[in-house]
């Protein structure tokens, strides 16, 4: 019961990371209906930007906030810079800027910092969590908690202020957000730099798991993406949701079932399902359109 | 009075299709004018240009400021409001987030929450269905919505694009009574766009009429009704 306690656990940690980069995809599927492949890329190079000023000597908590700040900026770059030219392209040509961007990142990477791996540190204590009768490791824990922060503070955001307001609008229609003076631009630019600072916080928390090296993020991305299927690719909430649950049946399916070698292709079975058995995903919303 | 909107030598198209040829007209500060004519005259076209979101060229002045070549979301933000074609609404927010929506560009936060309840004062339907998704609105609810919307900007003009588009001939009576009282008491200009001219014409002070680009006819709503040609084509009597 123990044993299995932990890996259902264990499964909650790695899920809250698969929700970050799921949510991440989300938010740009939902302003671009476009499939962001770079994500996971754009997440593990902000670790590497993390991991240059820990290696400094800056302390963890300021070159973590320092992270986002320039994920984020990045983020916002790269839609102004790179995506805008290609928004009226035909979507392969698209998928081709993203496919682009995801091995630049990826080779720049290795470039500046080689393949090796790299330990990355984890903000809290070593030594496990006694909760009951029960151990707990405290990165876990702490992951855990800081996914939830993000999501509540994302939810609080798109929610009650106007310009989370102003993003939805944006995404949803638009033609109207523009008529009622919303520069709808800005606001994709916006949610890249969101998506890029979600994606830096999932990898700084994920890095000391799986150790920091240039295809930390290859896997996740794929678990992510199945997660954000799961729950619906037009739905946050369902795509938190996915996550959680594909972390967790991961982890349980590596354990008892199928074993750590097949889990990966687990995910891949789960979004050949999804698209083929419920194409909108558990949450999602089912597109009617009369013709 | 003066003329709040002049527009000369106005040109629209989409892509290789020109709409307008060069039309020209104004708008009185204060007033109701209307802008009549058949399917694929151009009316909502004309709107379209007006917030530039065709390709146009030609003369716009709002105010005396020429605006042709701004960003619709800077033209937004000098005071025109537009109701578009298909009403626009945000169908998954709901219909207080669609209001609020309405004063994004306002900066006057308290008298924001005192618009709300003057709206709902002329809507009550809407307070009733605040928290309801948009999407789920009637027809009419929809459109007393987008009106509401577009009010939410305190406009100095508004621009409406068929609102009796598909609805109940009692909405649409209410809701162009509704204009009416605006129209009056806060001094909102208003230019409408209908192809329900007999109700056009009885609410405007002004008309113009438009076929296939050009201005063909203008004149004070009551003249316009006289008019021969555009009772037996327009009027249908």
């Amino acid at each position: 019961m123990d044993a299995f306690l932990n890996q259902v656990f264990a499964g909650l940690a790695t899920g809250g990371i698969y929700a970050s980069v799921a949510l991440a995809l989300v938010m740009i599927y939902q302003a671009t209906h476009q499939v962001n492949f770079a994500q996971g890329e754009i997440a593990m190079f902000s670790t590497y930007i993390a991991w240059t000023m820990i290696d400094a000597g800056m302390p963890y908590w300021p070159a973590f906030f320092l992270t986002i700040a320039i994920a984020f900026v990045l983020g916002v770059l790269i839609e102004r810079v790179i995506v805008r030219p290609v928004e009226q392209a035909p979507v392969l040509s698209v998928v081709v800027v993203f496919i682009g961007l995801l091995v630049i990142f990826n080779s720049l990477a290795g470039w500046i910092y080689t393949y090796t791996i790299k330990v990355f540190p984890s903000p809290f204590p070593k030594e496990p969590l006694h909760v009951g009768d029960h151990f707990f490791s405290a990165h876990q824990l702490g992951a855990v908690g800081v996914t939830l922060v993000v999501l509540a503070l994302l939810y609080a955001f798109f929610r009650y202020t106007p310009l989370g307001l102003a993003m939805r609008a944006a995404a949803q229609n638009p033609t109207s957000s523009r008529l009622v003076g919303i520069r709808v631009g800005w606001m994709l630019a916006l949610g890249w730099g969101l998506a890029a600072a979600i994606g830096a916080i999932a990898g700084m928390m994920v890095a000391p798991t799986v150790y920091l090296d240039p295809n930390m993020m290859s896997g996740i991305l794929l678990y992510a993406f199945a997660a954000a299927l799961v729950g619906g690719i037009d739905n946050p909430g369902g795509a938190v949701l996915g996550g959680f649950m594909v972390g967790v049946l991961e982890n349980l399916l590596g354990a008892y079932v199928i074993g750590n070698e097949l889990k990966l292709a687990f995910a891949l079975v789960l979004i050949v399902g999804v698209l083929v058995v419920r194409p909108s995903g558990l949450f999602g919303r089912v597109h009617v359109t009369r013709v | 009075m003066a003329a709040l909107l002049e527009v000369s030598k106005l040109h629209a198209a989409y892509g290789p299709t020109r709409v307008l040829h060069g039309i020209d007209f104004a708008l009185e500060e204060g007033s109701i004018t209307t802008v009549l004519g058949a399917n694929g005259a151009g009316k909502t076209t004309t709107l379209r240009a007006l917030c530039n979101m065709v390709q146009t060229s030609g003369e716009i002045r709002f105010g005396g400021v020429r605006i042709d070549g701004k960003a619709t979301e800077d033209i937004v933000r000098l005071g025109i409001a537009h109701v578009p074609d298909g009403r626009g609404t945000f169908v998954h927010l709901t219909t207080e987030e669609n209001l609020r929506l309405g004063a994004y560009v306002r900066r006057d936060k308290r008298e924001v929450e005192q618009d709300f309840e003057r709206i709902y004062g002329y809507f009550p339907r809407l307070k009733e269905r605040r928290n309801q998704q948009a999407g789920t609105l009637s027809g009419g609810e929809q459109q007393m919505l987008a009106v509401s919307r577009a009010l939410m900007l305190r406009p100095r003009l508004l621009l409406l694009d068929e609102p009796s588009f598909g609805l109940a001939p009692l909405i649409v009576r209410e809701i162009f009574a509704i204009m009416r009282t605006i129209n009056q008491s806060e001094k909102v200009s208003i230019l409408l766009v209908e192809q329900n001219a007999a109700m056009a014409l009885d609410l405007a002070d002004h008309a113009y009429l438009i076929e296939t680009g050009r201005v063909v006819l203008s004149g004070s709503a009551d003249e316009i009704k006289q008019n021969d040609a555009v009772r037996r084509s327009y009027l249908g009597y």
